[in-house]
């Protein structure tokens, strides 16, 4: 059984009727930092962090301003606009899911953008990373706050774009500009999902809002048209969060600098898939329908893949990057059982957002002090040389592999007990993904920051500086707290309710469930063998070739293979034969067309002899034209 | 009666915008007359500038007072609604960019008069110091008040009389450019003599329809229809010969020749006043004609307005394809834009809303492309070769590499003729076109149909047109620059001013078309006074 959504209230005045200050800031900000380009040069990074501790502050007013609402209240709509005349009014949905998806955007974002000042010190660009990280910001804040389809997806598309420039930041390196070139060209493909399902969805319902739609959708409805609905979402949904099968251009995506991937990995982007899911929760992904338990499927086999990507990349970001996979696959494995699974789902996001925002700027801190070297069989021994950056990253460990009373303990600990109660089995994939995250992430640390000495030589890691650490200790204790305050008593919950609905039983956080403990069982399992392989014994610094397994999770389980073989292969095929075929038949057409328009236009053309005589002769026959054609239209 | 003058009352109030005007244009004239050369262009600056300013002040007021009249004004010769408002204000600032634009010097001749590469010219040239004709200000301003008056005259007398204020002082700005003089005079002669042939044809047709109402009263004439005989071929001529005069100031096939030539000659400022406050007035007079004057006979008119407009859109497209002179093809674009404006001419089945709908839809895109089009023949105005501006589109090849700015901007323009999303252009065409679409469902299934008909031709002229526009971003973005390729002239402070104003427009109105959409609805709800 289905709960009711709160109803939308119409909203003006006050911090949320100016909500769209939020998206302003820091599109204001990238558009000065673009237009004015060199002039800013000295001063446009600052620009750019205090536009989006602008929004930030925006953001947490107009979260004061909500909850001064009863419950029943909190969904607020604000009309900024008519943008297409009779389809789509431009308008923000302020409610306590895209406030949350706001406030961690702009908070963990603005982070990012201090970190970046120091990261980013060095490079003569630095202006123009920020113009682009506030444009990131921008179209996040747009996707989360539009109050319909089509201003989500024009920010949907603006995140395509910025994550493209960010990615490709470095293009005089090959490898960033097919790494973006790859990330834009794989999330087309998600947004062509995302595009024809809104397509249906308006032939269907003759509406985009979220506010029409929940007037029209009865709680519950499961049709055929709904399913695909949902399907075309999953499938926009897969492409910007990254899961199966079109996870590919994740892992490459880390040829951006260090907090591009954070910024992407953490606070936006990867999200916006969940986002997607849990915003048309109520409408295409009933709790039990096919399209739920889709959603549930991808998210628990994303997570298997990414944890086993994550046990054999040596290189630091890319271990990272395979976690995130995992960790938004039990974003959508909660995403996919319904209003039980939501609450947990938007809370392992948030918590994830800011332990593996640390863990990433830890990673970075790392690389800054290492000369930007990548490959942790170069690291070690790193725990005394970078005391604080260490810390913080252990306190991200600890939270990602749910270490007890840590934050990630109580979100993903919810995930898998809610999946364990509604499917069982993809439940218990998600304890043995945990076992392998206890192992992958222990691993890492292991590598990193223990055993020997095995830096190059011309690398003296140093700890970075303080505008860089700070950051780190801000996300560390959110690390460290958020997720027992957001679970415990159902806080988070509770807040939500009023936005995706409440779950048919409310759920209780138990320190001893079986679910639980067996995972805490799996990751110490996990972890001791990290500590046999790589604590105990000493790293070799050349990858050694291991078994077909390893090679398997390094090739990234053939995704790439898979793809090339799949799709590229015959479609490079299947473009030759279209050329073929455009060649021979279409180009004649269309050749044929062209050349029939520019003839005529030719041909017509020497009516235009420029001889006012002929103008005037033109004009009677015209005059002659016209008074014939009216009588005759009088007379018939 | 019995024989008593009685002196007219006229609502100064309300016809304070025009006034403010024409006095101002007359006050021009006698600085021409009494001023000395050299404080000419400082008097005439200021008060061309101001005097339109101002009207367009007085304008708002009488918007913004609400004190939008409801009768005819004058003894019944103008009618100042609520579109006429708009309208009004359109023009004032459209021409006051274009002013900006004039003031610009190297635009203008010395002497028109003197034949062209004679030892007088260069002497009169040395004279002026680079200046030009200083006239150019007054007539200028007596275009402008036509413009103004035309679409408000609410009898066909007036109209007449507006016409011919508006056309007049157009004839000779024509003539005025300073550089190509013969291809400048000839069009001036051609406009001048097309004009006058075609302004015979209207004032003809003034007759006959004065013949079978007994008024000249547009909202006279439609009552005397009700009545009578609609069939009465006298009627019928006169509908046809006023149609002639309308259809060739808006420039729609087939008479349309002039409008290339006469656009190309023209001073390029001249060509944008021409391009923007000219179309948006002749626009103004066609709607009152045909919807106030003509509204008991839309079943006769509209076939015949069906097959112009799917003319005038493909003609206009087609022909562009195969132009070499960036202002002749802006002439032919200038020509498609008005069929697509005369499809919502058509749209005026159903009820007063539905008008209203498609008013709105029309006055929208008269703005939005008034804007655009200034701001393009801005741009052109600065790309110049030795012996004047580089017409040649062959010249314009990889402005893109030499002047990204300026190609970028000029692109944007083109996007926005061309109607592509995010453009004003855009909401412009789909207006219109939804407004053609939904009165023709009111209308029922044969008429939509036929109306739906009309909306695919101009979907396809939309996309024949999209070929010429994006041809010339290729060609400024995907060719080499030639070696000795034009100059980009260092724009004036006014020039930048108009490309900055027509770019927000287009940007601003693109993404944010509400507030243009909002006055234009409002101006559009009170529907004309009949």
């Amino acid at each position: 059984m289905e709960s009711q959504l709160a109803e939308i209230v119409q909203h003006t005045g006050g911090v949320i009727g100016n909500a769209w200050l939020m998206i302003a800031f820091p599109l204001v900000g990238a558009f000065i930092l673009l237009v004015f380009n060199r002039f800013t040069n000295r001063w446009g990074h600052l620009l750019g962090v205090a536009m989006s501790l602008a929004s930030f502050v925006v953001a947490v007013l107009a979260f004061v301003e909500l909850l001064g609402f009863g419950e029943e209240e909190r969904r607020r709509a604000v009309h900024l606009y008519e943008f297409i005349p009779g389809m789509v009014d431009m308008g923000l949905l302020i409610d306590p899911l895209s406030i949350s998806f706001a406030l961690l955007i702009t908070g963990v974002g603005s982070l990012i953008h201090i970190y970046s000042i120091g990261y980013m010190a060095h490079d003569e660009h630095r202006r123009r990373f920020f113009s682009y990280l506030n444009l990131f910001v921008a179209a996040m804040l747009l996707l989360v706050l539009a109050d319909n389809y089509v201003g989500l997806f024009i920010g949907w598309e603006g995140v395509g774009l910025a994550s493209y420039l960010l990615i490709g930041f470095w293009q005089f390196k090959p490898s960033a500009a097919t790494a973006a070139k790859k990330a834009f060209v794989v999330n087309r493909v998600g947004d062509f999902g995302l595009l024809v399902g809104m397509f249906v969805i308006w032939t269907t319902f003759g509406t985009l809002t979220f506010k029409g739609l929940g007037e029209q959708i009865a709680p519950g409805t499961e049709n055929g048209t709904m399913l695909a609905i949902g399907l075309l979402l999953l499938l926009g949904a897969c492409g910007k969060s990254a899961q199966l099968p079109l996870q590919s251009w994740l892992l490459d995506a880390m040829e951006g600098p260090t907090p591009v991937s954070a910024l992407i990995h953490a606070a936006t982007m990867v999200t916006a898939g969940v986002y997607l899911v849990v915003r048309s929760g109520a409408f295409f992904f009933p709790e039990g329908s096919g399209a739920a338990l889709a959603v549930a499927i991808v998210g628990a086999a994303t997570l298997l893949a990414g944890a086993i990507i994550g046990c054999a990349k040596d290189d630091i970001k890319k271990g990272l990057a395979g976690s995130t996979m995992s960790q938004i696959g039990y974003m959508m494995l909660g995403a996919g059982l319904g209003p039980a699974g939501y609450a947990f789902a938007i809370g392992h996001l948030i918590t994830h957002g800011f332990f593996k925002a640390d863990m990433f700027l830890g990673a970075g801190s790392v690389m800054h002090g290492m000369n930007d070297e990548v490959d942790m069989r170069k690291y070690g021994a790193l725990r005394k040389v970078m005391p604080v950056t260490f810390v913080t990253f252990f306190i991200g460990y600890l939270a990602i592999i749910g270490f007890p009373l840590l934050s990630g303990y109580f979100t993903k600990d919810g995930i898998i007990e809610t999946a364990v109660h509604h499917q069982p089995i993809l439940g218990w994939l998600a304890v043995l993904g945990a076992g392998i995250t206890g192992f992958y992430m222990s691993r890492m640390v292991f590598m990193t920051f223990f055993g020997e000495k095995r830096w190059a030589d011309d690398v003296h890691p140093h700890e970075s500086p303080l505008v860089m650490t700070v950051p780190l200790m801000i996300l560390s204790l959110g690390s460290i707290f958020l997720g027992g305050y957001l679970i415990l008593s159902n806080r988070l919950l509770d807040w939500l309710t009023p936005a995706v609905g409440a779950p048919a039983v409310r759920p209780e956080f138990h320190f001893t469930s079986v679910p639980g403990l067996a995972t805490l069982a799996l990751v110490a399992v996990g972890a001791i063998i990290a500590w046999i392989k790589y604590g105990r014994v000493p790293v070799p610094a050349v990858q050694p070739r291991g078994s077909f397994l390893t090679t398997f999770a390094r090739r990234d389980l053939y995704g790439d293979a898979l793809n090339e073989s799949l799709f590229m292969r015959p479609g490079q095929w299947l473009t030759r034969l279209a050329v073929f075929f455009d060649n021979r038949g279409i180009d004649g057409v269309v050749n044929g067309l062209a050349a029939g328009i520019g003839g005529s236009s030719g041909r017509l053309r020497r009516i235009q002899t420029g001889f006012a005589r002929t103008y005037a002769l033109s004009i009677l026959i015209g005059a002659a034209l016209l008074t014939g054609a009216l009588l005759f239209v009088g007379n018939i | 009666m019995n024989g008593d003058f009685q002196a007219p009352t006229i609502e100064y109030g309300t016809l304070a915008p025009l006034l403010v005007v024409f006095g101002a244009a007359i006050i021009g004239v006698l600085v021409e007359a009494f001023a000395p050369r050299y404080l000419r262009k400082p008097i005439h600056v200021p008060l061309t500038l101001l005097s339109l300013a101002g009207a367009f002040a007085l304008v708002l007021v009488q918007v913004m007072g609400g004190q939008v009249s409801t009768a005819p004004s004058a003894m019944g010769a103008l009618a100042v609604d609520g579109p006429s408002l708009f309208i009004w204000g359109v023009i004032l600032v459209l021409s006051f960019v274009c002013v900006l634009l004039i003031n610009d010097e190297g635009h203008f001749v010395a002497s028109a008069a003197a034949v062209p590469g004679s030892a007088d010219e260069e002497e009169a040239e040395a004279h002026s110091g680079g200046v030009g004709h200083t006239e150019v200000y007054p007539l200028v301003l007596f275009a402008v008040g036509g413009m103004l008056l035309f679409p408000a005259s609410h009898d066909l007398l007036m109209m007449f009389v507006a016409l011919e204020v508006m056309s007049l002082p157009l004839y000779l700005l024509c003539g005025l450019a300073r550089r190509r003089r013969l291809l400048s005079q000839e069009a001036s002669m051609k406009y001048f003599l097309l004009g006058a042939f075609s302004s015979a044809f209207f004032l003809y047709g003034i007759a006959m329809v004065y013949g079978f109402a007994g008024t000249v009263s547009l909202p006279g004439i439609n009552r005397a229809m009700a009545a009578g005989n609609t069939l009465d071929p006298l009627l019928l001529l006169g509908l046809a010969l006023l149609g002639v005069g309308l259809l060739f100031k808006i420039g729609a096939a087939p008479f349309q020749a002039w409008k290339p030539d006469v656009y190309q000659g023209a001073p390029t400022p001249i060509t944008a006043l021409m391009a923007s406050g000219t179309l948006v007035a002749a626009f103004g007079a066609v709607l009152r004609v045909f919807w106030v004057g003509l509204g008991n006979l839309d079943w006769n008119w509209r076939p015949v307005i069906w097959v112009v407009a799917a003319l005038t859109m493909v003609a206009g497209s087609i022909l562009a394809i195969t132009q070499t002179e960036i202002k002749r093809m802006l002439a032919y674009s200038s020509i498609a834009h008005a069929g697509f404006l005369l499809v919502g001419v058509m749209a005026t089945y159903g009820s007063a809303e539905r008008n209203a709908d498609s008013l709105k839809a029309i006055l929208f895109y008269l703005a939005v492309y008034g804007v655009t089009t200034v701001g393009a023949f801005a741009i052109v105005t600065l790309v110049r070769d030795p012996g004047g501006e580089a017409g040649h589109l062959s010249r314009w090849a990889g402005l893109g590499k030499r002047a990204p700015l300026l190609a970028g901007v000029f692109a944007f323009f083109l996007l926005a003729f061309a109607g592509i999303p995010l453009t004003s252009g855009f909401f412009g065409k789909y207006a219109v076109f939804a407004a053609a679409l939904d009165s023709g469902t009111q209308a029922g299934d044969s008429v939509g149909g036929w109306m739906a008909g009309l909306v695919v031709v101009g979907v396809v002229a939309s996309a024949i047109a999209a070929f010429f526009y994006v041809r010339v971003i290729v060609l400024m973005f995907f060719s080499d620059p030639a070696a000795d390729g034009p100059a980009i002239a260092v724009p004036s402070m006014g020039t930048v001013a108009v490309i900055a104003v027509s770019l927000l427009v287009t940007v601003g109105v693109g993404l944010y078309p509400e507030p243009v959409l909002g006055i234009a609805n409002q101006a559009a709800s009170s529907l004309f006074i009949r």
